[in-house]
C-alpha cells in the first residue's frame, strides 16, 4: 500500500511517500504507526508522540482503531492548521 | 465551481457578485476572507507556506459544504483556499454564503470556517528571520469546531 506523509511528519521521515508491505499482524492504523515507528530513527522521531498524529485512509479521516485492510493510500500528518 | 484550491489570489467582491448573479431571492451574503498576518505571537514573519493534501482537501471541504447546505437553507456557497507561499497581507481563504436571511448566511460561514481550521488537510509553516516553524493547532479552534457537533447532538436529543 502507498503511505503519504505531510508537514512535519514528512520532514522528519524525509520523504513524501513510499510503498510498504506491513506484516500480517499489522491490522489497524494504530498498529501501522507502531510498526512504522520501529523502522528507524527518522520514523521513531516522526511518530514519537502517536497521540498527535492524524491519519486518513483513501482520503477520509480515520481514528487509530480503523482497519487498514483494503486501503490503497494511507496518510499520516499533524493536526491541521488551515483556514 | 463552488470549491477551489489554488495558488493564485482571489477577488472576494467578484466571487460574492458571481454567487448572487441576477437572483433576487437572496437577501444576505456573508463574505469571510482570511488574511496572512505580518506577525505570529508578536514576532514578525516573512511568509506562510501552506501545504495541502491534494484530492483529500477538495473532498473534505465538499463534505462540509454539503453539511452546511443540509443544516441551513443556503442559496449558494463558494470556498476558495490558497496554498503555496503567501506573504503578509495576502489572502489565504475565502468563504461566501448566500441565503434569504442573514442568520443562516452568518451561521453557515462560521461553521465552514471552524471546520476548515480543524478538518481540512492544510498545514501552515511560518517563515521568519530565524528559519521556519510549523504552526501548532490551537485548542481554541478544536473547541470552536466541536461546538457545532454539540449543537447537533442537543438538537437531535430534543427531536
Amino acid at each position: 500500500m502507498k503511505i503519504v506523509y505531510f508537514a512535519w511528519v514528512r520532514e522528519r521521515i524525509g520523504k513524501p511517500e513510499e510503498e510498504i508491505e506491513p506484516p500480517a499482524g499489522v491490522v489497524t492504523v494504530g498498529d501501522l504507526v507502531r510498526w512504522l515507528a520501529q523502522r528507524g530513527e527518522q520514523y521513531a522521531y516522526a511518530f514519537e508522540n502517536p497521540k498527535v498524529i492524524r491519519a486518513a485512509i483513501d482520503r477520509s479521516h480515520v481514528t487509530p482503531d480503523a482497519a487498514i485492510s483494503g486501503a490503497t493510500e494511507i496518510a499520516f500528518f499533524p493536526p491541521m492548521t488551515g483556514g | 465551481m463552488p470549491i477551489r484550491l489554488q495558488r493564485e489570489d482571489f477577488d472576494a467582491a467578484a466571487e460574492a457578485a458571481a454567487l448572487v448573479g441576477t437572483r433576487t431571492d437572496i437577501g444576505a451574503v456573508v463574505t469571510f476572507t482570511g488574511i496572512c498576518r505580518g506577525a505570529e505571537d508578536g514576532a514578525p514573519i516573512a511568509a506562510l507556506n501552506l501545504e495541502h493534501y491534494p484530492g483529500m482537501a477538495e473532498t473534505e471541504i465538499a463534505c462540509h459544504v454539503e453539511e452546511a447546505q443540509a443544516r441551513w437553507p443556503l442559496m449558494g456557497v463558494t470556498v476558495i483556499h490558497r496554498y503555496g507561499r503567501l506573504t503578509p497581507g495576502e489572502n489565504i481563504v475565502l468563504v461566501v454564503t448566500a441565503a434569504s436571511h442573514r442568520q443562516d448566511a452568518f451561521a453557515a460561514a462560521e461553521f465552514l470556517m471552524d471546520y476548515l481550521k480543524t478538518r481540512a488537510p492544510f498545514w501552515k509553516q511560518v517563515e521568519h528571520a530565524a528559519g521556519t516553524q510549523w504552526v501548532e493547532a490551537r485548542a481554541a479552534d478544536d473547541a470552536a469546531a466541536e461546538r457545532w457537533s454539540t449543537q447537533r447532538r442537543s438538537r437531535q436529543a430534543a427531536e
